[in-house]
C-alpha cells in the first residue's frame, strides 16, 4: 500500500489524474512525526519536501479552491446566510477545509483600495503546533515531504489541535466529533499529483511542486511585484514555525496582518514546544481519555468529553501563545480598514 | 471574439470595461494573467464597481454605469489631440479618407434626420459620396473636410477630460491615466485587447457602446493582430453557437437576414444583397450571399427547393416588424395576443427584466412547453412561493407541459466558444429518469405534427410536410448527422468551372467548406460559416492535436473554428501595407512575395497583393468604419446617451430621455421612475460562485454565495442607516425586493453633473427553486427598454430607492 | 476497489481504527497500535474518463468527466467526478468555482426525471408519459397554428408567419440540437423565436 521505493514527490499539480488504480506512494514508513508517540521509528527515506505556493497578488477569489475542495474531498458545507461580505461559508469548517478571506485595504501611500484576498487553511507547518499539542496517538501525522495530515479514526475531537495551532486552522465536526482540515490532498500527492485546489486554480495563483522549486517560482514572482509598485513584496515562509508547506507570495510581506489576520510572526506555544518535557504526565493523562473516548465514539458517536482535570491542564498546554489566532468573528485588527 | 482566448496573452495591455472577467470567465481571465506575468503587461479596470477583476488590475478607474461612450470617445479625442495615432493602419485600413455626403450633421444630441414622432432616424444623409465611376469618393491626404477623418475629429473634440469627469464621473485625473496607458498602444509593435460583455451590451445604446472601443481599437491599429482586437466574452456556453446558428427572430443561419414583408420575392431580397465593392479591388466577400442563401434553402427543403419556386423562397415568414424578440413577445403576450410559448432551456421569468411584467404575461398563456435538465422558476410560475412568487394559482389557467432533458454531460455535440472554436464532446453519464435530449423532442414535435396535419389538413402545412428530415433515425436524428448537415455537401457532381470534365465534389459527398458552395441548387449547407466543421476529412471539431509550434496560441490543430477555422478575424491587418507584420515577434501573417503564409488562416485571399486589397474583406468598403454609414439606427458615430432612468440629464441636450431611437412600448410608458422618487442608480451583474440561473440548484455553489444580498457604498450605508449583513428593501417603479446589504468600499459615490450619484450594485442569480436560499431576484427591479439597434434588454442602469428593512417573511 | 469508498464512507468503517488506539491506550506500542490507512486511496480509480466540455460560460473549458459505467459499451454510467483537462489548450486543466463542482450540477436534486402537466388552475404538476406529453403539445400547437397562422398579409403577399406560439432556444445546447430545433421552428413559421445571447 505504501512506501513504493520508485515514488517521487509531483513537481506540478498541472496532471490529469490516473484511472488505472496507483498504490499510495508514501504512507506510514515515511512519518517523520506522529502525535503523542515516542517510539516512532525513523523513516528509511527522505521524500522530497513538497509545497503549495499561493500568490495573493494573482488570485481573483474566485473560490474555485473552495468549490475543488468541496468536490474532490466530498465534502458537505451548510448553505448559509450572506452575513454582508464575501466570505462564505463564513468560516473554515469540518466540511471546508479552504476559505477565501476579503479584506478592503486602502493604502495610505497610494490612497487606492486594495481587495486583499488570501485563501486561508492549513500551512503545513514544518514545526505543526497541531500535531505538538495533539494528545491522541497518531491522530496527527507529518511525512517526509512536509504534509501534515489528520488519522481521523486515531482523533479523539478535543480541540488541542485548534488551539496548537498558530493559524487557527483545524475545526472539530458537531457530527462525528474529529477534527479535520487541508490534507494538502495527500491522496492525491501519493499518486504523483498536485492538490485539487492547486489544479483547478483558474489564474494558477495556487502552484504546487518541490518546496525549493516553489521558492522559486516565488522569486519571480516577487520581482514582477515589484516591478509594477509593491516594494515590500515578498514570500510567506514564517520561521517561527520552522517554515511552510503552504506558502504566500504577499505584495506588503512587511504586514502579513493586512491580509485577514494573518499572523506576522507565528510561532507555536513555548508549552507545546516543550511537549517532550511533560511528556511523562500529559501522555497518561491522554491515554486514559483517549481509550474512554474511542468506546464512546464507537458505541454511541457522542462527542469525546475529557474529564474536567484535562480539560484544564490541555487549556494550560496552549495558554501564553504569543500570537492568537484570529478568531473568525473579528478577523483584522479591526481599525476600520479592514472588512 | 476577433480573437481566442489563449490569444490574450500576447497583449501588452489588456481593458476591462463593460464586462468582469476574472469573476464571470475565470478561465479565459487566466490569459490576462499570463500576459501580465509573462509579458508584463498591464491591465486596466474601467467598472462602476471595484470588482474582482479590479482585484488584479495595474489600474482601476471608476465609471457611471451606461456612461462608457463619454469616456470612450474621450479617449478617441485624448489619441487624435495628443498624436497617439498608428497612421499608417487609420489611412489604409479605414475609412479615415473617405468622404461623406454634404448634409450630414449632428447638434444638441442628435444626427441629422430625426424624427420625433416615428423615434426613427431618416439615415439618407449618413453615407458616401459615391463617384460617377460607382466607387465611393476618398481624399487620402484627409485635408477633405468632410471626410471621416475630420467630422470624427470634430465629434469626439467635446469629451474632453473635463467633460468625461463630469459626464462619468470619473476623476479627471484617472481618466488622463487610463487614456495616457491606452494610447501608447499606437505604437505599431504595442498592442491592446477589449475584453468586454453585458456591461456594454444591455444598454439602450450597446452597440454604440461597442463601436466606440472598436474605433478607438482601429485609430491604434490593434485589430487584426495578436494580443489585440474586440473581444465580447459572451455568456453562455452555447451562445455563440446559437447566434451563428440565427436561432433568433430576424436571423437565418450564418448571419443571413430573415427576409421582411419589403422583400415578398427572392429577387427583391437578393436586390439589395449584392455587396459591390465601393472601392476598386476590393473583395467584398459577402457578394457570394446567394450562393450561402440557396445552399441553406436545399438544406431545409430539398429536392422541394428548386429554381422554379426560388428554392421554396415562399416557405420563409417574411417580417413585419424588426424582430419578434424576446421584450416584443412578452408585451405581444401581455396583450393576451400569445397563446402558447416554448422555453427550451430558458427561465424568461429570472432572465427578462420587469418580472411583474413576464408573471402577467404567462398568466395569459394557453399553454407553456418547459425543456430542462432543472426545475425552472418558469415552469412553476404558477406556484406561490410567499412573497418570492406571490400568485394566485387558481386564477391562473396556463396548461404547462414541463419535459426533462439530458445535460451535456449525458449529450454529445459541439459547442462554440467565445473564439469561435467547434468544440466537440462525449455523453459520461445516462441521463436520470425519463430525460430526453432536446433533438428527440423536436423531432418527435415535428414528426406528431406532420401526422395531424397529412390526416387532418390544416394552414400552410408544405414547410412543414416538405421539411427535409431524412435521418437514420427521424425520431431522434444522431449529432453526427446533424453537423454534417451543417457542413453541407454536393447534390450532383461539382464541376470544375476552369475544367468541366474535372468532378471537384462528386455527389454525395461533403464540401471541403463554404468556398465550394454554389446558387444553381447543385449543393446544400445548414450554414455556411460552419462549412469545414464535418468533411470528408472527418469531424473536424473533435480534433484534439494541442500541439503550438509558434507559442503564440494559435493551436491549429484542436478542434475547428469558424470561419475555416481561422483564429484571428481580420488578420490581414496585422502587416502593414508592403505585406510586413508590425511586430515580427507577434508575426501573424507575412507575404513573401506571392502569397500569404501563417501559421493561422489568412483572412484575405491568399494571393491578395498587400496594399492593393484591404483586409476588411467582408466590407464592400475593403477597410473598416470609423464611420458607420445608415448600418447602424442610431448614428454612425457613438454619442453620448443617458439611460432611460438616469439620475442626471443628457448634458448635450436636456430634454432628451434614453436613447431617441431605443426601443419602448406604448404600453410601459408609465413603468419608468424619475430620479426625485428614486434617488439611486442600480446595476446588475453575476457573481464569479454561480452561474446564471443554474448553479443555485448546485449544493457547492449554494455553498459558497448562499443569499441573495445588494451591495452599496459605506457613504450610501449611512446614509440610510443600513449596516452590513441587515435586510433592505430596493424598489424601482417596476416592483421591490428584499435583499441582505453588503456594505463596501468597493463602490463609491460620484460627482456627475453637479450631482453625487450612489450606485446600487445588485446581482443576479437567486430564485424560488433550486438549493440556494430563496431569493428576490434583480429583475423584478429592471426596465424593458431594447437596444437600439439589436433589442437587448437595457438592464444595466435603472433608477432604485433603498431602506432598511426587515427578513422576508417578517413584518417590519 | 470500492469507487463509493468516500471519506464519510471511511470514517463510518473506522471502528478498527478506535480499537486500534484503545489497545494503544493499554500499553501496546503506539507504532504497532495504528492500523488505519493514512492515505486515502485514490478515488479515481477504475472509473472511465470522458471528454467534455464545460456547460457554462463560453471559455469553454475541456473536462475530463469520471464515471463508473462506460455508456460507449451501453452500460449504465454514473458520474462520480469531473475535473479540468490539461490536454485543453484555453484551461489547461484549470475550473472555476462553477465548473469545478459540475458533478453536482449533473447531480443535482432538482434535475427533472419525468415529464408533468400542470392543468389550468391547478396547484400541482402531474406525471405523464412521454407519449401523452407529445400528442398534447402536437394538438395544442396544430391547432394554435391553424387558427392564426397569417398566410398572407393585407396586400395580399404571402407572408407565412405564426405569431401567436413563440419559442425560446436553448444557450447551453449543442450545435447540432440548435439546427434542429432551428429548422422545425422556422418550418413551422415560429417567428417569436429567440435565445440567450441577449439576456
Amino acid at each position: 500500500m505504501s512506501g513504493s521505493t520508485t515514488y517521487q514527490s509531483p513537481h506540478t499539480a498541472v496532471s490529469n489524474p490516473p484511472v488505472t488504480p496507483v498504490a499510495a506512494g508514501f504512507g506510514e514508513a515515511d512519518l517523520v512525526r506522529r502525535s503523542a508517540t515516542s517510539d516512532l521509528p525513523p523513516p528509511q527515506r527522505q521524500l522530497t519536501p513538497v509545497a503549495k505556493l499561493i500568490d495573493v497578488s494573482k488570485c481573483i477569489g474566485c473560490k474555485a479552491c473552495q468549490s475543488a475542495c468541496i468536490e474532490w474531498n466530498d465534502t458537505h458545507p451548510d448553505i448559509g446566510e450572506n452575513h454582508g461580505i464575501y466570505d462564505n461559508p463564513r468560516d473554515l469548517t469540518e466540511n471546508m477545509f479552504t476559505l477565501m478571506r476579503f479584506t478592503e485595504w486602502v493604502n495610505p501611500e497610494t490612497d487606492n483600495l486594495e481587495w486583499l484576498i488570501r485563501k486561508d487553511g492549513c500551512m503545513h507547518c514544518s514545526d505543526p503546533g497541531c500535531l505538538k499539542a495533539c494528545p491522541a496517538p497518531g491522530a496527527i501525522v507529518q511525512y517526509t515531504n512536509g504534509i501534515v495530515d489528520f488519522v481521523h479514526e486515531n482523533c479523539i475531537g478535543c480541540g488541542y489541535c485548534v488551539k496548537g495551532c498558530p493559524f487557527n486552522i483545524p475545526r472539530i465536526s458537531k457530527a462525528d466529533h474529529r477534527s479535520y482540515k487541508c490534507t494538502l490532498c495527500s491522496d492525491r500527492v501519493a499518486v504523483g499529483q498536485g492538490p485539487a485546489c492547486a489544479k483547478a486554480c483558474p489564474t494558477q495563483a495556487i502552484v504546487f511542486g518541490t518546496k525549493e522549486d516553489m521558492k522559486r517560482h516565488a522569486e519571480g514572482r516577487i520581482a514582477d511585484l515589484k516591478s509594477r509598485g509593491y516594494a515590500n513584496a515578498g514570500l510567506y515562509d514564517p520561521p517561527g514555525v520552522g517554515g511552510t508547506h503552504v506558502m504566500y507570495v504577499l505584495h506588503h510581506n512587511d504586514r502579513p496582518s493586512l491580509y485577514a489576520g494573518l499572523p506576522d510572526n507565528p510561532r507555536i506555544s513555548p508549552i507545546v514546544q516543550t511537549w517532550k518535557g511533560v511528556t511523562k504526565y500529559v501522555g497518561l493523562a491522554a491515554m486514559g481519555f483517549l481509550a474512554a473516548g474511542s468506546l464512546i465514539h464507537g458505541v454511541f458517536a457522542r462527542p469525546n468529553r475529557v474529564t474536567q482535570e484535562d480539560d484544564v491542564h490541555g487549556e494550560d498546554l496552549v495558554e501564553g501563545k504569543p500570537v492568537p489566532p484570529p478568531k473568525p468573528e473579528t478577523y483584522g485588527p479591526g481599525s476600520g480598514e479592514h472588512r | 471574439m476577433t480573437n481566442s482566448w489563449t490569444d490574450i496573452k500576447n497583449a501588452d495591455l489588456v481593458v476591462v470595461m463593460g464586462g468582469n472577467a476574472a469573476e464571470a470567465h475565470p478561465c479565459g481571465f487566466k490569459w490576462v494573467t499570463e500576459a501580465k506575468a509573462h509579458r508584463g503587461a498591464k491591465l486596466i479596470v474601467v467598472d462602476p464597481r471595484y470588482t474582482r477583476t479590479a482585484s488584479v488590475s495595474d489600474y482601476y478607474a471608476p465609471i457611471r454605469q451606461g456612461s462608457d461612450i463619454a469616456f470612450l470617445n474621450g479617449l478617441i479625442n485624448y489619441c487624435i489631440t495628443n498624436d497617439k495615432v498608428q497612421w499608417e493602419y487609420t489611412k489604409a485600413y479605414t475609412n479615415a479618407a473617405f468622404i461623406v455626403k454634404e448634409g450630414f450633421g449632428y447638434q444638441d444630441g442628435l444626427f441629422t434626420g430625426y424624427d420625433e414622432e416615428k423615434r426613427d432616424y431618416d439615415r439618407s444623409t449618413w453615407d458616401y459620396e459615391i463617384g460617377e465611376d460607382g466607387f465611393a469618393k476618398v481624399d487620402p491626404t484627409l485635408q477633405h473636410p468632410r471626410c471621416v477623418w475630420n467630422l470624427l475629429k470634430q465629434h469626439v473634440s467635446v469629451y474632453t477630460p473635463e467633460m468625461v469627469s463630469n459626464i462619468c464621473g470619473t476623476p479627471k485625473d484617472k481618466f488622463l491615466r487610463v487614456a495616457e496607458m491606452i494610447a501608447e498602444t499606437s505604437a505599431p509593435n504595442k498592442v491592446m485587447t477589449s475584453m468586454y460583455a453585458l456591461g456594454w451590451t444591455q444598454h439602450s445604446h450597446g452597440a454604440q457602446n461597442i463601436r466606440a472601443m472598436a474605433m478607438l481599437q482601429l485609430i491604434l491599429g490593434n485589430i487584426g493582430l495578436r494580443g489585440g482586437g474586440m473581444n465580447a466574452l459572451r455568456g453562455h456556453s452555447n451562445i455563440q453557437g446559437l447566434t451563428d446558428l440565427g436561432l433568433m427572430s430576424h436571423l437565418l443561419t450564418g448571419y443571413l437576414n430573415m427576409p421582411s414583408e419589403a422583400e415578398p420575392d427572392y429577387d427583391t431580397y437578393m436586390k439589395s444583397r449584392q455587396f459591390k465593392p465601393l472601392r476598386p479591388g476590393q473583395t467584398s466577400y459577402w457578394q457570394n450571399y446567394s450562393k450561402f442563401m440557396v445552399s441553406f434553402q436545399k438544406a431545409m427543403w430539398g429536392e422541394v427547393a428548386a429554381a422554379e419556386n426560388d428554392w421554396c423562397y415562399d416557405y420563409l415568414s417574411k417580417l413585419d416588424v424588426p424582430a419578434y424578440d424576446i421584450l416584443r413577445m412578452f408585451e405581444l403576450m401581455n396583450q393576451g395576443r400569445v397563446n402558447g410559448y416554448i422555453c427550451q432551456g430558458f427561465n424568461p421569468l429570472m432572465a427578462v427584466p420587469d418580472r411583474a411584467k413576464v408573471t402577467s404575461s404567462l398568466s395569459k398563456l394557453k399553454f407553456l412547453i418547459t425543456m430542462d435538465p432543472l426545475e425552472t422558476e418558469t415552469a412553476r410560475f404558477w406556484e406561490n412561493h410567499g412573497e418570492f412568487n406571490n400568485v394566485d394559482t387558481r386564477s391562473i389557467q396556463t396548461e404547462v407541459i414541463q419535459l426533462p432533458t439530458v445535460c451535456f454531460a449525458e449529450d454529445e455535440g459541439s459547442l462554440t466558444n467565445s473564439g469561435r472554436w467547434l468544440q466537440w464532446f462525449w455523453p459520461a453519464a445516462t441521463p436520470p429518469g425519463e430525460a430526453r435530449p432536446d433533438t428527440a423532442i423536436m423531432a418527435e414535435i415535428l414528426l406528431r405534427m406532420r401526422e395531424l396535419y397529412k390526416k387532418e389538413g390544416g394552414a400552410f402545412p408544405d414547410p412543414v410536410l416538405n421539411l427535409s428530415w431524412d435521418y437514420h433515425n427521424p425520431r431522434e436524428p444522431e449529432p453526427e448527422e446533424l453537423a454534417r448537415e451543417i457542413n453541407g455537401r454536393a447534390l450532383v457532381d461539382l464541376k470544375d468551372p476552369a475544367d468541366p470534365s474535372k468532378v471537384l465534389v462528386p455527389a454525395g459527398k461533403q464540401v471541403v467548406n463554404f468556398s465550394q458552395l454554389r446558387d444553381d441548387g447543385s449543393t446544400m449547407c445548414g450554414c455556411w460559416i460552419y462549412s469545414g466543421n464535418f468533411n470528408e476529412a472527418g469531424n473536424n471539431m473533435a480534433r484534439r492535436d494541442n500541439r503550438d509550434p509558434s507559442g503564440l496560441g494559435t493551436h491549429a490543430g484542436w478542434t475547428f473554428a469558424w470561419p475555416l477555422n481561422r483564429r484571428t478575424l481580420y488578420n490581414g491587418a496585422s502587416a502593414d501595407t508592403q505585406g510586413r507584420p508590425w511586430d515580427p515577434s507577434r508575426k501573424l501573417l507575412e507575404w513573401d512575395g506571392t502569397k500569404w503564409v501563417s501559421d493561422d488562416v489568412p483572412d484575405i485571399g491568399v494571393n491578395a497583393k498587400p496594399g492593393e486589397v484591404q483586409p476588411f474583406i467582408m466590407n464592400q468598403e475593403g477597410v473598416s468604419r470609423l464611420f458607420a454609414r445608415g448600418l447602424m439606427r442610431d448614428g454612425p458615430f457613438p454619442a453620448h446617451l443617458e439611460p432611460f432612468e438616469s439620475p442626471v440629464q443628457n448634458v448635450f441636450n436636456r430634454r432628451m430621455r434614453g436613447n431617441p431611437v431605443g426601443r419602448i412600448f406604448e404600453s410601459d410608458v408609465g413603468r419608468f421612475g424619475n430620479a426625485d422618487e428614486f434617488p439611486f442608480f442600480a446595476t446588475s451583474y453575476r457573481l464569479t460562485e454561480h452561474f446564471h440561473y443554474w448553479t443555485k440548484h448546485n449544493r457547492v455553489n449554494a455553498a459558497l454565495q448562499p443569499e441573495f444580498f445588494v451591495e452599496i457604498s459605506e457613504e450610501l450605508a449611512a446614509l440610510r442607516g443600513v449596516t452590513a449583513g441587515s435586510w433592505v428593501r430596493v424598489w424601482s417603479k417596476r416592483g421591490s425586493v428584499k435583499a441582505r446589504a453588503v456594505v463596501t468600499k468597493r463602490i463609491r459615490p460620484l460627482q456627475c453633473d453637479g450631482k453625487t450619484v450612489h450606485i446600487v450594485g445588485v446581482p443576479i442569480h437567486w430564485g424560488f427553486m433550486g438549493a440556494a436560499r430563496k431569493g428576490h431576484s434583480v429583475n423584478t427591479l429592471t426596465m424593458p427598454v431594447g437596444e437600439a439597434n439589436i433589442e437587448t434588454p437595457a438592464v444595466k442602469a435603472f433608477l432604485v430607492n433603498l431602506e432598511p428593512t426587515t427578513a422576508p417573511g417578517v413584518q417590519s | 476497489m470500492n469507487m463509493e469508498l468516500s471519506r464519510r464512507g471511511l470514517l463510518k468503517v473506522a471502528g478498527a481504527g478506535v480499537a486500534g488506539t484503545s489497545l494503544g491506550a493499554m500499553g501496546f506500542s503506539e507504532a504497532e497500535a495504528a492500523v488505519a490507512a493514512h492515505v486515502r486511496p485514490l478515488k479515481l480509480a477504475n472509473l472511465n474518463e470522458t471528454r467534455s466540455i464545460c456547460t457554462y460560460c463560453s471559455v469553454a473549458c475541456g473536462i475530463i468527466a469520471y464515471s463508473k459505467g462506460d455508456r460507449r459499451k451501453g452500460e449504465r454510467a454514473e458520474l462520480i467526478h469531473i475535473e479540468g483537462d490539461v490536454d485543453h489548450p484555453t484551461n489547461l486543466g484549470t475550473l472555476c468555482p462553477k465548473g469545478a463542482a459540475l458533478k453536482d450540477f449533473v447531480k443535482s436534486e432538482s434535475r427533472l426525471q419525468y415529464p408533468m402537466i400542470r392543468k389550468p388552475g391547478s396547484d400541482r404538476f402531474e406525471r405523464v408519459s412521454w407519449d401523452f406529453a407529445l400528442d398534447r403539445i402536437a394538438r395544442l400547437m396544430k391547432d394554435d397554428r391553424d387558427a392564426n397562422f397569417v398566410a398572407k398579409n393585407k396586400a395580399g403577399l404571402p407572408v407565412n408567419r405564426w405569431t401567436t406560439t413563440g419559442m425560446l432556444a436553448a444557450s447551453a445546447t449543442t450545435n447540432e440540437t440548435a439546427w434542429a430545433t432551428f429548422k422545425v421552428a422556422k418550418a413551422l413559421g415560429i417567428v417569436g423565436f429567440d435565445n440567450q445571447a441577449r439576456v
